[in-house]
């Protein structure tokens, strides 16, 4: 019960703190180019090695999945489809979204919860700048740009992993694999995982930058504070995409 | 009729906590909080760790809000200031945190200059120039460009009384200026406090647990013990005084000095 009441309050705060940075982000204020591209260096440029590698092997290991699961029915030949539907819609997102979410978003943690523990946070209030737009709004902005690139980059390299096993192990040729890809996806299908990945962007920063911003205890609470992040951005990534799925699809 | 001429005025408040309240869920803080600040004097706050010294340096510049009751900052309430009235306090009353609270992925200068590019305070050269007046009034000139991590804790603590000053703040508030320093650095750093507060003229409330640091820059003490800062006084009184906690601090706080670990 009581831990219920105590996510009840996250909500709230993390809802209040993500008014306060969209009313930065929208205002005039929000003119500092050189943070937000340190931020998506960091987020961006820093994960894709991430997102290719488990993109590359979960497509690989899906179309083993799917070629030898159809096999019995004659159907191995639709490996392509399935797959290619199966990483658009759901995998590119979800899994870019959890990896890279919990890298870049415990680092958002450790950073804003450092500088919180050392009194860097109330420094800069102190000293007349608003921690929100310091700290919060580009790491936000970056994240929501951020992940539907990557997620893109996850569905193409997810297909292509695919692609190479169905090639070697049903034996079909890579234009016939692309043209069955090219076939079943509607650009729905697309627009759907990247509306998805923009929120989870936004799930991922406004909860790392939230736990920084609560962190007490010196080193030791800003260690505490980093798992905590991992946990739930995690979370928050495979419930809200339940949500996420059911409200798209009922369009 | 003429006694009435040469009585002195009265001196001029600048800063008010009254009746001011503060918990942390069932942490009770302030119960309450009253206390008066003068212009150019130098208020020393001593009393327990973990009691609430550095929440009130924080309420005054509205880092954490009050409960209830009112503080005064020149006159005018700070806990209902709007947003946009905060930064003009803040301009005037400046605090050196206990750490420092240095950026460290800024440099020196660039952490000089961050409240005076947040205060458009003047020309990139008028800034230059102005973060090597205020490195040579801590005595530390010529370090521009490196890094906090580079610096030792007393370099850290004279870096950060010179980002505070550099706006020219009528009030600094000082948060355990010298707690974690080793005799020499102490000696420094409350060499700084005097030496400004003459050459700049400034008000200061000086948060301390450390007696002989609260005896060398003080005009007057308070002390803040069992959630209220009832008692204050001068130096003198606080050493004659036979209220028994104060007594046992001002005791207890000089013995414990010599015992205190260093940190540089
Ligand atoms: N932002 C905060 N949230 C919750 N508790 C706090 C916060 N800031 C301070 N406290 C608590 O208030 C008490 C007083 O803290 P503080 O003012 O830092 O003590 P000190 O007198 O040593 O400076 C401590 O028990 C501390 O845990
Ligand atoms: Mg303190």
């Amino acid at each position: 019960m009581s831990a219920a009441i105590k996510l009840l309050g996250h909500i709230g705060a993390v809802t209040r703190l993500s008014g306060r940075t969209f009313r930065v982000v929208f205002s005039r204020k929000f003119v500092d180019r050189s943070l937000l591209s340190a931020q998506m260096d960091h987020a961006g440029i820093g994960s894709w090695s991430i997102a290719v590698l488990t993109a590359l092997f979960t497509g690989a290991v899906m179309a083993i999945q799917f070629a030898d699961g159809l096999e019995p029915y004659g159907a191995s030949l639709y490996t392509g489809k399935m797959v290619s539907l199966g990483i658009v819609r759901e995998l590119g997102p979800t899994l870019t979204a959890v990896l890279v979410g919990g890298r870049v978003g415990a680092g958002f943690t450790a950073e804003i919860g450092s500088m919180n523990v050392t009194e860097q946070v109330d420094a800069i209030s102190a000293l007349g700048a608003d921690p929100i737009e310091k700290l919060v709004a580009p790491r936000v902005m970056a994240c929501i740009i951020m992940l539907p690139l990557l997620t893109l980059l996850a569905d193409f390299v997810g297909c292509f992993g695919a692609m190479l096993v169905v090639m070697t192990d049903v034996g079909v040729t890579a234009t016939f694999f692309i043209e069955q890809v090219l076939d079943t996806l509607v650009i729905a299908d697309l627009l759907h995982g990247l509306a998805k990945a923009t929120f989870f962007g936004y799930f991922i920063a406004i909860v790392g930058c939230y736990v920084g911003l609560n962190t007490r205890g010196g080193t030791e609470g800003v260690g505490r504070s980093t798992t905590d992040t991992v946990v739930a951005i995690s979370i928050t990534v495979l419930v809200s995409n339940f949500l996420l799925t059911k409200l798209f699809l009922s369009f | 009729m003429p006694d009435e001429t040469i009585q002195p005025a009265p001196p001029e408040v600048v800063i008010q906590f009254k009746d001011v309240r503060k918990a942390f869920g069932p942490n009770v803080i302030y119960d309450p909080l009253n206390l008066t600040v003068h212009r150019g004097e130098t208020l020393t706050v001593i009393g327990g760790s973990g009691k609430g010294k550095s929440v009130m340096l924080k309420m005054l510049i509205r880092l954490l809000q009050a409960d209830s009751g009112s503080i005064t900052a020149f006159g005018e309430e700070v806990t209902t200031m709007p947003e946009a009235k905060l930064l003009g306090l803040r301009r005037r009353i400046a605090m050196l945190f206990q750490g420092a609270a240095l950026f460290d992925s800024l440099t020196v200068a660039q952490n000089i200059k961050y409240p005076l590019v947040e205060h458009k305070w003047g020309t990139r050269e008028q800034m230059d120039q102005r973060v090597e007046e205020v490195l040579d009034m801590v005595g530390m000139p010529g370090i521009q460009h490196l890094k906090p991590s580079e610096l030792s804790g007393g370099m850290k603590k004279r870096v950060g009384l010179a980002r505070a000053i550099a706006i020219q703040p009528d009030v600094i508030l000082y948060d355990e200026p010298t707690t974690g320093l080793d005799p020499i650095n102490v000696r420094r750093i409350n060499g700084l406090i005097l030496r400004l507060q003459r050459r700049l003229n400034v008000t200061s409330i000086v948060v301390t647990h450390d007696m002989d640091s609260c005896f060398t820059v003080t005009d007057r003490i308070a002390f803040l013990y069992d959630r209220r800062m009832d008692w204050t006084g001068t130096k003198e009184e606080a050493l004659a005084t036979d209220f028994g906690p104060l007594r046992e601090f001002v005791q207890g706080g000089r013995g414990t000095l010599e015992a205190e670990g260093t940190e540089d």
